[in-house]
């Protein structure tokens, strides 16, 4: 076993380690950890596969392999991306509504206090 | 019954312009039948706003996060139509909306049965009248507002409006954030409803600088167009 497919293993273990981690202190919601989970395991598949690039590269006709994985990495990447700016769009949304309402909720308190 | 009317007055750093405003409003002779009630968005502001509205006996709504115009003028209108307001109307709180205009704007919404009513700079050529770019800008609009709307709006881009209870019932749902006044045309004419547009004398501003300069206008006109073609489709 080559010394970096070691590396790759360890690296990737500690990856999958450390997301649980996330998960397990609340600090990662389930959602987004599937998607680092699903990574993770396609990294170590190929890390302990290492004839799956090529099997790929031959399969799908591409001439230098380390084109397929930045295709699919780059594409990967941009879906997550768009899945993310509209999560914080959403998010906007609701800051927007909250603030709202605190601000009038504020209002009805300080009057409530003033008539007293 | 009386009609009461809530002046919605955003407010960013607006601690210098507030006294005046104040004092205006009180000298404007608004017919009987009306209940003014002023109230102050305070959108963040890094001066004293809140305090100086406070003791100027204005209402506030004090908002813990900074959400621009679009933002603080919906948690006005939010106040109006929680609170039963007949009308809410949006003035500036930086003198460039002169408050004896108002009863202008209120007696248009009655007369007319709108339930909009835009101050309009242009409809008459009196007062401020703006730089020639600006105008160019506003020209363009008129056109892009025409063509989406039907309707012949000339100052969309002003903020001295007012909105009827079904305006507000919509603006309470959808109110863009950044650059509000020309998009909510859209939907407001999508909507069904009557938009008056009326001519009101404005004024230089008196404190503070125009949000919108130098290539921020190209920002503006690019984001607003978008804005529009998209209220223009979208489902509500």
């Amino acid at each position: 076993m080559p010394l970096i497919q070691v590396i790759a293993i360890i690296i990737n273990f500690f990856f999958l380690l450390y997301t649980s981690r996330m998960i397990i202190k609340g600090k990662l919601r389930e959602e987004y950890a599937i998607v680092w989970w699903i990574l993770g395991g396609f990294l170590l598949l190929f890390s302990v596969w290492t004839d799956g690039l090529a099997f790929f590269v031959h399969l799908l006709g591409v001439v230098v392999p380390a084109n397929l994985i930045f295709s699919v990495l780059i594409f990967i990447i941009l879906i997550y991306l768009l899945h993310l700016s509209r999560v914080n769009s959403k998010l906007q949304q609701s800051v927007t509504n909250l603030t709202q309402e605190v601000a009038i909720l504020k209002q009805k308190l300080e009057s409530l206090e003033d008539k007293k | 019954m009386k009609t009461k009317v809530l002046i919605v007055i955003p407010c960013f750093n607006e601690a210098e312009s507030l006294p005046k405003l104040a004092d205006e409003l009180k000298k404007v002779s608004v017919p009987i039948e009306y209940d003014i009630i002023p109230l102050v968005v305070n959108d963040c502001s890094k001066d004293n706003t809140v305090l100086v509205a406070k003791e100027l006996g204005f209402k506030v709504l004090d908002l813990p996060n900074n959400l621009g115009i679009g933002g603080a003028v919906q948690a006005g209108i939010k106040y109006a139509y929680r609170n039963n307001f007949d009308y809410a109307v949006q003035m500036d709180g930086d003198g460039q909306h002169p408050p004896e205009e108002l009863i202008k704007i209120l007696e248009a919404a009655k007369i007319k049965n709108a339930d909009v009513v835009i101050g309009s700079r242009f409809l008459e050529k009196n007062g401020f009248q703006s730089t020639f770019l600006r105008r160019l800008g506003i020209r363009y609009f008129f056109a892009l507002n025409k063509l989406l709307t039907r309707a012949r709006i000339y100052d969309s881009t002003s903020g001295y409006r007012l909105l009827g209870k079904n305006a507000m019932a919509i603006a309470v749902k959808y109110y863009p954030d950044d650059y509000p006044e020309p998009e909510s045309l859209v939907f407001f004419a999508r909507a069904g409803l009557k938009i008056v547009e009326i001519p009101i004398i404005m004024r230089l501003r008196q404190g503070g600088v125009s949000s919108i300069t130098g290539f921020k206008t190209v920002n503006y006109m690019v984001k607003v167009t978008l804005s529009m073609l998209f209220s223009y489709i979208r489902k509500f």
